[in-house]
């Protein structure tokens, strides 16, 4: 970015002409809106570094990890820094590219890691697992597919199990006297109820677009099955254009079209947690997010999550639709990676930390006490030593959706391949506003199939 | 701001300074200018150019396909739609605050005090970056949390930026009240240029104030409308950050202007090639339009002062 900036200005210059340097693109490809670098790990330089994403509560843990770890390993400190959910997508990617990756790689997995995996940047972990059984042996095993390529394992799961549930707001159902949905007609149903009340049924932070495409992952799911985006992943031609996709799409045209959403949803962005602020306020009855929300909702809402007033439940089915509905979708779990440019010295002491300190008693704790079930099999076992009845009732219904689900699909754009996750998130944004048909957004994606 | 009328440097009084002497120093004090423009504008350029050539995810090797890129992204209605969302910031940012800047200028050119003291306050969004301006902006039109909702005003509370056109309004109306400080100063300075003779001779032939500015000041200010209308429009080319914050391009791709697509391509979908073509296309765009307002110009060594 900045390379092209630059020239453009300079050379503009050269015929005589000036651009007045308070336009420079200074937001963009410089600095990164960098939080709590060092992560208290008392200053100075570590041996290795590791990336991760900004956002209480999640960060403290984070920090809290590396702070131990370096507590206990003084001579191979790991420096940890934060970034913004959206803005590190595109950062990291940078870096990676550019030979300035971070030690240890912070992502999603799946098609983002695929996309590393084929530039030879990260480093083959599967003997190390072989070597170290104990990894596998204490995760889900849902957790492993996401962090496979081509039969290899690039990745450790990592921190939580994070499905997307279905949230809503107990006061303001009870103020309207409305009932929590079963069907998807009954979602229907309820929007008129409660526009009529001047209150949004929907809270969601449209211009972030992959909070949209949560919509469409369950409603495919529901209406057709797991299959109907598995055949998109496999590349099958046409994939999108399956009956059961348009009316998924449709179906979602028809809630934006009867007001299901908050006014200036597509402007509301979800790293500022505007959309949660909506449902705990009650400015909207309900927000389909994922389950990392229950923290911070927890954390900024009051007494809302404290005081009984969070309800929650799976994507409800769609009637006549294929889908099983103890299906859900989401993120199986975080996942690092380990550069294939780092020092031989910084991939041990990245090793030792997902190893030793990472995910152990005291930080599976710590998710517990914040509301998340990190993605080893112990967390099951800690539910029941949770002394705050709210806080229980909500890890027991995470960790049911989760291991009871019988598809764990994992988050579109993460899945995808980036150059086909990207022109999906702007089809779904143009969905959204209806700009476009479902019809055309078939067509737009059937383009990028195999790219 | 310009090097337009880069004045050429005054022949020496001394008998001493030979031609041949003077032009080398002239060329040796060119050098490090002319470095830094090399490496870090003409070779990124043609780096740029180059990578137009290429397929390359950003990440791995990157590999020559001749012109499959320029083929694929100009038969891309959306190279045209963002073309077009460029055009329109720029138009309809050139239009509002060309007009303002120059009668805030002329105002801000007389000698009273309090206009001094004014002209500190207009100055003041020339201050703030545009990421806090946008990130303030965002805030305050927020339809359920900001300045509408919050003053229980109907008319405030719009859906501001996720409505096409009135995002598109919104990001004018930003973009001028961050830049019109800036032009009127340029004006301010401009019209403190002209002559007082000439407003004398005007006062004498018994001008009012209208007549004067519209045969005295205007006509005076040529150059500076040229120079000022130039950095508003090449700028324009340049909206990243304000509209990147403010929109993200949205809602659906209506304020997506060249800039955001170039930057979606690149680090978004990991297109480095594509990209590289929008970035090539920008750089012609930007020229050929600055080339164009300095034709409009006219030949800029003719004397507006003729006879004063």
């Amino acid at each position: 970015m900045e390379p092209m900036n630059t020239s453009r200005r300079n050379f503009l210059q050269l015929v005589g002409l000036g651009v007045p340097v308070s336009v420079a693109l200074a937001a963009c490809g410089g600095e990164p809106s960098q939080t709590g670098a060092g992560g208290g790990s008392g200053g100075g330089k570590g041996v290795a570094s590791y990336w991760t994403l900004s956002g209480k509560p999640q960060e403290d843990i984070r920090k809290d990890t590396i702070a131990r770890f370096n507590k206990a390993n003084p001579k191979s400190k790991i420096d940890i820094t934060l970034f913004a959910n959206d803005a590190y997508k595109q950062k990291v990617k940078t870096a990676i590219g550019a030979g300035k990756a971070p030690t240890m790689i912070w992502g999603w997995g799946g098609g983002g890691l695929k996309s590393y995996v084929d530039a030879d940047q990260v480093v083959d972990l599967t003997s190390w697992f072989d070597e170290n059984p104990d990894l596998k042996e204490k995760r889900f095993p849902s957790t492993l597919g996401a962090a496979t390529v081509d039969g290899k394992l690039y990745a450790v799961p990592i921190e939580t199990v994070t499905p997307i549930v279905l949230y809503w707001n107990k006061k303001i159902f009870d103020q309207v006297g409305a009932e929590p949905p079963q069907s998807w007609g009954d979602i229907m149903d309820l929007v008129p109820k409660f526009n009529a009340k001047g209150i949004a049924p929907f809270s969601l932070a449209g211009q972030s677009l992959w909070t949209n495409m949560m919509w469409l992952e369950f409603l495919f799911d529901r209406i057709g099955g797991p299959d109907v985006f598995q055949a998109v992943f496999d590349g099958e031609k046409n994939a999108w254009s399956n009956p059961a996709a348009l009316k998924a799409l449709g179906e979602v045209q028809k809630l934006v079209k009867a007001n299901g959403f908050q006014k200036g949803f597509q402007s509301t962005v979800a790293d500022q947690n505007a959309d949660q602020a909506l449902l705990f306020t009650g400015k909207a009855a309900m927000m389909l997010h994922g389950a990392w929300t229950y923290g911070s909702m927890k954390a900024d809402g009051g007494d809302f999550v404290t005081g009984g007033n969070l309800g929650y439940m799976n994507f409800p089915s769609v009637d006549g639709g294929k889908g099983d509905p103890s299906d859900t979708v989401g993120n199986p779990g975080q996942y690092v990676s380990i550069s294939s440019k780092a020092s031989k010295e910084a991939q041990d002491a990245a090793k030792k930390l997902l190893t030793t300190t990472m995910l152990d008693d005291t930080e599976v704790q710590k998710w517990i006490d914040n509301g998340n079930i990190a993605v080893v099999k112990s967390a099951g076992d800690l539910i029941s030593g949770v002394s705050d009845a709210n806080d229980k009732a909500w890890l027991q219904f995470v960790y049911d959706t989760s291991s009871k689900a019988s598809v764990f699909a994992q988050s579109w754009d993460q899945a995808l391949p980036p150059s086909q996750a990207t022109p999906l998130l702007d089809n779904i944004g143009k969905l959204f506003q209806m700009d476009i048909s479902p019809q055309q957004f078939a067509d737009n994606m059937n383009k990028t199939i195999g790219t | 701001m310009t090097t337009d009328a880069a004045p050429l440097a005054p022949p020496r009084p001394s008998s001493r300074g030979a031609r041949a002497g003077q032009s080398g120093s002239v060329a040796w004090m060119a050098l490090p200018a002319l470095a830094i423009f090399l490496g870090f504008a003409v070779l990124p350029l043609l780096g740029v150019l180059a990578l137009s050539f290429t397929k390359w995810d950003g990440l791995g090797a990157i590999h020559p396909i001749g012109i499959g890129n320029w083929s694929s992204v100009l038969a891309d209605p959306s190279l045209f739609h963002s073309l077009w969302v460029t055009f329109e910031v720029m138009l309809f940012s050139w239009l509002v605050q060309t007009p303002i800047a120059l009668l805030l200028g002329v105002f801000m050119a007389g000698q009273h005090r309090y206009r001094a003291v004014l002209a500190v306050f207009y100055f003041v969004p020339l201050l703030l970056s545009a990421a806090a301006i946008a990130v303030t902006f965002k805030a305050l039109l927020d339809p359920n949390f900001g300045l509408g909702p919050g003053l229980h005003s109907d008319l405030l509370t719009q859906n501001w930026l996720g409505d096409p056109v009135l995002a598109m309004g919104v990001i004018i109306f930003i973009v001028s009240w961050q830049f019109i400080p800036f032009h009127a100063l340029i004006y301010q300075g401009a019209v403190r240029q002209i002559p007082s003779s000439l407003y004398e001779a005007a006062a004498l032939d018994g001008a009012g104030r209208m007549r004067t500015f519209f045969s005295i000041t205007l006509p005076q200010l040529k150059y500076t409308v040229i120079t000022s209308s130039t950095l508003m429009v090449v700028g324009s080319l340049t909206f990243f950050d304000l509209i990147f914050v403010l929109t993200a391009g949205g809602p659906g791709d209506s304020t997506r202007v060249l800039a955001l697509e170039m930057y979606r391509r690149g680090f978004g979908a990991n297109q480095m090639g594509p990209a590289s073509v929008l970035a090539v296309i920008l750089v012609l765009v930007g020229l050929v339009i600055a080339l164009g307002l300095r034709r409009l110009g006219g030949n800029a060594d003719e004397s507006q002062l003729e006879g004063v």
